[in-house]
């Protein structure tokens, strides 16, 4: 019997093979466990994050973040500026359709809609090419921070105390010595005007993409929806004593007398902008373009909507947008998907609201 | 009892060192893509395209080892050490299929875009529905671990026969003796 090579297995196998096929195999083991962080119990991973943001208190079916929201729907229409600064389809499409969603940040879905500090706009627009833009927007016109370790900490430090209600001043306080650049978002949180209605708010995408056009032209610029609707103030008082669902209804009965409009606006970043910190606002001199107008005409829930099961991951752009290296923005996109994961799984197995639901 | 006059074909060995580099890199970019909080946007713009070579050359593989069939093991080597090679590269196999099958089809059963480099969009291969895309999206991380375990034992049991055996099984791949 011959066989190619064939050596007959010595008697005495030293032990030295076997060390060597060890060490590979453990090598290459201990690689992928390091990757996966399975090794790095402090280093925060994706799941860990959410896990943060969930406090062991999780609403199952909803999102981990902006959890209260309603499904929009309508389209988006370009204007000619738009398609010198990105080759997107979207920009040279007549009309493309937008589903949307409208909502509050915070985790609770059942937070009053009057009270939260943050608004958000969620869209999606898919164009005949087969491809599609993904977008999650906020009223805060800057990020607070500039890395997902620093949004960790202040997910941690924001905390409600249970003895108070309210999160504890001298964390808040370390919080912000540790990291000044978040002093910016909290005088906005402060001092910036609360508006009356989802309709009448800007939504800002605070993170920089690189555009690209059809000449291969690459800029970054930021975007904004703003506002068709004039604004108009909610009062402390009206905050206070509004329903939990104020904006959604206000919504709705906007929507009876007509299709609501925003009009896309794109900030040029020049040279020496911080295309990669979101927590830091570019100058009010930039150049704008106005790239085209969003058109609302309805709102239904996101229970049984067909919003509920998207997940607005801002990094899922079609050809001529890309993201830019903003740690944030590849953090939302971590993040999201475990959100999620886990809602889809919550869903599934019948843990999430039912049909019908109010929330 | 082996009369195969060459290993395995020059082609067979060029689409297993090949594939071998690209599963081990899916598999680490597959897990580290989950975790991190950096690096998502870029890896999984990887993960996609690498995803479908995969499965294009495992069907380029499959049918030349239809026509090319295999140097058979050793008759040295015992009958249970050679059923649980013949299981394992079976295994191999079908994940090699199953892998990237899974990823589009969970990808789609999510609602997520299949899109590639170039402007290039697939159609989605299943449904949109959250237990359909849990069941998938389970399946694809539970069979991406158990495929870098099986590929672990592969290269054990490949090093196996290259130091301690010296059989000729490894270097019937390598195509050096």
């Amino acid at each position: 019997m011959k066989t190619i090579g064939f050596r007959a297995p010595p008697r005495w196998r030293p032990l030295l093979p076997f060390a060597g096929i060890a060490l590979v195999v453990g090598g290459l083991a201990g690689a992928f466990a390091w990757t996966a962080g399975w090794l790095s119990p402090a280093r925060i991973t994706a799941p860990r994050l959410v896990d943060t943001i969930e406090n062991g208190r999780p609403y199952p079916g909803f999102r981990r973040a902006h959890a209260r929201g309603v499904c929009v729907a309508g389209w988006f229409e370009p204007t000619p500026d738009a398609a010198r600064l990105s080759r997107a389809r979207v920009f040279s499409q007549a009309r493309t359709p937008a589903i949307g969603r409208l909502s509050i940040g915070g985790a609770d879905p059942l937070g009053a809609e009057a009270q939260a500090r943050v608004r958000s706009l969620a869209l999606q627009l898919d164009t005949d090419d087969g491809q599609q833009w993904r977008l999650a927007m906020n009223s805060f016109p800057f990020f607070s921070v500039s890395t997902p370790q620093a949004f960790a900490e202040q997910v941690v430090a924001s905390r409600p105390d249970p003895a108070t209600g309210k999160p504890d001043p001298a964390k808040m306080q370390a919080f912000l010595a540790r990291h000044p650049e978040a002093a910016a978002f909290m005088a906005w949180a402060g001092s910036a005007p609360w508006s009356s209605s989802f309709a009448n708010t800007a939504y800002n995408g605070v993170h920089a993409f690189a555009f690209t056009n059809a000449s291969g032209e690459r800029r970054y610029v930021r975007w904004s929806f703003v506002p068709e609707a004039p604004f108009q103030p909610l009062a402390p008082e009206q905050r206070q004593t509004a329903e939990a669902d104020h904006l959604t209804d206000e919504l709705a009965a906007r929507l009876t007398r007509g299709a609501l409009r925003w009009t896309l606006e794109l900030t040029l970043a020049a040279p020496g902008d911080p295309i990669e910190n979101p927590s830091r606002p570019w100058p009010e001199t930039r150049e704008r373009v106005t790239a085209g107008t969003l058109v609302l005409e309805r709102a239904y829930d996101q229970a049984t909507g067909d919003c509920r099961d998207i997940n607005f991951d801002p990094t899922l752009l079609p050809v001529g947008i890309a993201p830019s290296r903003d740690p944030v923005l590849a953090a939302r996109a971590a993040a999201y998907s475990v959100s999620f994961n886990r809602r889809q799984r919550e869903i599934a197995i019948g843990a999430g609201p039912a049909a019908g639901d109010v929330r | 009892m082996n009369t195969h006059p060459t290993p395995y074909t020059r082609i067979a060995r060029w689409l297993h060192w090949s594939m071998a580099a690209m599963i081990l890199a899916m598999l680490f970019i597959g897990v580290a893509m989950v975790g991190s909080l950096a690096l998502r946007p870029w890896l999984i713009d990887l993960h996609r395209p690498l995803g479908l070579l995969i499965l294009l050359l495992a069907l380029v593989r499959l049918r030349h080892r239809r026509r090319h069939p295999p140097p058979l093991l050793p008759a040295s080597l015992p009958r249970l050490q050679a059923r649980i090679a013949a299981a394992s590269h079976a295994a191999l196999y079908a994940l090699m299929f199953a892998m990237p099958l899974l990823g589009w089809a969970m990808s789609s059963a999510g609602g997520y875009p299949v899109t590639l480099p170039f402007g290039v969009a697939l159609p989605p291969l299943a449904p949109r529905h959250p237990a359909l895309y849990t069941v998938l999206r389970g399946a694809h991380g539970v069979l991406g671990d158990a495929f870098f375990a099986l590929v672990l034992a592969h290269i054990a049991g490949a090093l196996h026969h290259a130091w301690v055996r010296r059989d000729g099984v490894f270097t019937g791949m390598t195509g050096k003796r």
